[in-house]
């Protein structure tokens, strides 16, 4: 029955990586297409090439973009939920699944956010990091599905990893978009955007975008990191003991802190707030990828 | 917190929003009920109104970094009062919560042995579960028999992992565990020279344990360097190893060593090791449970093995100032990033003409609706 059910998870996780995949095409195929053949170009303006994109004939393809990349979400969450019932706990005991839940979390920010803004230019960003993160877990990170070791058996395992695999979702959109600020924003200043850069949102709504995404999720942060004091208190007898994984958490905190505080207090904006944002959001991948892999302490469970 | 807001300015069309209609004071009457009901903190001046809401921003903001302090003063009270201490205990074996059980203790700088809180507990059973294909643990559970301080009966409970006991600040936690082999080391006459079980510590996954057991009392002193492996298997590269934790297949690997054991240098010597520089080597076997090996000093036999379980033993009392500064901060938090703080004036100049202005601090959105919500109402367009 336990095996049955990590199979059902594995074919949900390979169904969701094809549909991603075809996300990812269809992304490309909407970029890539956009471009107008040059008799069509509108040369009204006298600049060929700002009007020789055309969003709109391939809308088509963005929104069939966007329904794959719905349909992904939703067969990742099955592959998740379909991994937990074959091990019989949450699906957080090791890295792979700390892996398709965080690759399940980026998406589902991504679709979040996607309700109020036109973020579809992330699409293929995203969906092509969702693809690599799901490809490096079942290669190199799979681990049969296997019950809890004693100290991960709590509820706090629920509370502690949804809030911190979610923080980490919404940090790594923050960081996209906030590179995303800084790339378009040297662009901008060699003279002017290239033409598939055009669909993009101007600087102030990414500034403020990412902004809003960090502040929005900070708390949860913060919660997270408390909530697994109280469980390391209940688990290992202190509420705070300098494990690398907690230093990290604590450093990650504190560079998001940083960010809020130079943005409020301070008034920072665009170009040194987005390098604010991305080397706190580094701090969190350095914390889950180097902590975790090559880290000693007590966050290290079953292999990885 | 609690102050007016600031008189109106003189221009108010240059504020962020504004909007304008002509009106009389009916309309003003009709703005400052509305500003009432929806809880603005008012000031009213002489044919204006000055209203502000979202203090909560700062309050918030205020009651975070207070917080923080409070999580620092948690931490201090913890490591001024607390401690910390760590003891092994055989199954079968009852641990007393004096200074003399404890295997390494610890106080805070402003306590004292005299603190300790005298409760007993008796480990009458270990059991450890692991995954047959992994090796994984699955479950440790130690029955306990506990008595609390200054009482007479004691209570049977259960210890695990993530479900410590509690002794008013102070916590009990299961946090490793291994086994002790029982053994019994005989000098040449056939008199008991040593009894007892050793506690080993473990090397890895699968529970190999390495240990010592030191004969002072043989004449010359005897040591035995040994490891126990609880399913033995051999490896052509390490020899013996361990291929499952649980004990299926138990042996206890030794080499015998005659000489002395250097006890008596007074230098702390670790009870897993032993110091072999003064001591020559003369044999090496290995035991089943049951079985006796003859020396040429004398006769050692592996009787059989049980359980410890090492407690960790925690009092810690500046913990809840630290939980409840951690809550605090959260909400603190919250209310510092969502609250939105903005304020609003109404104006109604001689000329007949009522103005609303606006101003979102920190960029707090959603004014602009609000503006033209209390506009409509005081032209009574509802």
């Amino acid at each position: 029955m336990q095996t049955t059910w990590a199979y059902v998870s594995n074919y949900f996780v390979y169904s969701a990586m094809a549909v991603f995949a075809l996300s990812f095409f269809a992304h490309a195929f909407e970029t890539a297409w956009a471009v107008r053949a040059p008799e069509l170009a509108d040369n009204t303006s006298g600049n060929v090439l700002t009007k020789t994109l055309d969003y709109t004939r391939t809308e088509r393809a963005a929104r069939i973009a966007t329904a794959m990349m719905i349909l992904g979400f939703l067969l990742l969450l099955c592959g998740v939920i379909a991994r937990g019932i074959s091990a019989k706990h949450v699906p957080w005991g090791n890295m792979y699944e700390f892996s398709i839940t965080g690759a399940l979390a980026f998406t589902g920010a991504y679709l979040f956010a996607l309700r109020k803004n036109d973020l579809r230019w992330l699409g293929l960003f995203v969906s092509i990091s969702v693809l690599l993160t799901l490809g490096t877990a079942i290669t190199l990170l799979y681990r049969n599905s296997a019950p809890l070791v004693p100290a991960l058996k709590s509820t706090w395992l629920v509370i502690h990893v949804i809030a911190a695999i979610i923080s980490g979702g919404v940090f790594l959109l923050a960081n996209v978009i906030a590179a995303s600020y800084l790339y378009l924003e040297s662009m901008e200043k060699k003279g002017g955007r290239k033409p598939w850069a055009k669909r993009l949102p101007d600087l102030e709504t990414l500034d403020q975008l990412s902004y809003r995404l960090v502040a929005f999720v900070f708390p949860l942060w913060t919660f997270a990191v408390i909530a697994g004091a109280i469980w390391a208190e209940s688990a290992w007898g202190r509420y705070w003991g300098w494990d690398p994984k907690e230093t990290w958490a604590f450093i990650t905190w504190v560079a998001y802190a940083a960010y809020l505080h130079a943005r409020v207090t301070i008034g920072w904006r665009g170009r040194r707030a987005a390098w604010l944002c991305l080397f706190a959001g580094s701090t969190f991948l350095f914390n889950y990828v180097y902590v975790n892999v090559w880290g000693t302490g007590k966050h290290t469970y079953s292999g990885l | 917190m609690r102050a007016l807001p600031p008189a109106t300015p003189r221009n108010l069309s240059r504020m962020e929003f504004f909007t304008s209609f002509s009106g009389d004071q009916s309309n003003f009457e009709k703005g400052r009920a509305w500003l009432k009901r929806k809880r603005f903190r008012i000031r009213i001046e002489d044919g204006s109104i000055s209203a502000e809401k979202g203090y909560l921003r700062e309050t918030g903001n205020l009651l975070f970094h207070l917080s923080l302090i409070l999580i620092l003063i948690g931490v201090s009270v913890g490591s001024l009062f607390g401690m910390r201490g760590e003891a092994i205990i055989n199954k079968g074996e009852r641990f007393i919560s004096l200074p003399t059980s404890y295997d390494t203790l610890t106080f805070g700088k402003l306590v004292n042995e005299s603190t300790l809180a005298p409760f007993i507990i008796e480990v009458d059973d270990f059991q450890a579960k692991y995954d047959a294909v992994t090796n994984a643990p699955q479950d440790y559970t130690a029955t306990v028999r506990v008595t609390n301080p200054g009482e007479q009966t004691s209570q049977i409970k259960k210890l695990k992992v993530n479900s410590p006991l509690t002794f008013g600040n102070t916590r009990v936690y299961l946090q490793a565990n291994g086994y002790s082999p029982i053994v019994t080391v005989r000098d040449t006459a056939g008199d008991v020279v040593f009894q007892g079980p050793v506690p080993f510590l473990p090397q890895d996954g699968n529970l190999r344990s390495i240990g010592a057991i030191k004969v002072p009392d043989a004449r010359p002193q005897i040591g035995f360097v040994a490891s126990f492996l609880p399913t033995f298997a051999r490896d052509a590269k390490q020899g013996g190893i361990s291929v499952f934790p649980e004990a299926l297949d138990p042996k206890l690997l030794f080499s015998i060593w005659e000489g002395d054991l250097g006890l008596d240098s007074g230098m702390p010597q670790s009870v897993y090791r032993i110091d072999t520089s003064k001591m020559k080597r003369i044999a090496l076997n290995s035991l089943k449970p049951g079985e006796t090996y003859n020396f040429s000093a004398g006769s050692i036999t592996f009787e059989t093995f049980v359980p410890w379980i090492n407690l960790q033993i925690v009092d810690d009392p500046g913990k809840k100032y630290a939980l409840y500064g951690a809550i605090a901060a959260i909400l603190g938090l919250l209310a510092s990033l969502f609250g939105r703080r903005r304020r609003i004036w109404i104006r109604i100049t001689s000329s007949g003409v009522v103005e609303v202005a606006g101003l979102a601090k920190n960029g707090a959105p959603g004014l602009e609706e609000e503006i033209t919500a209390l506009a409509a109402f005081m032209r009574d367009e509802k």
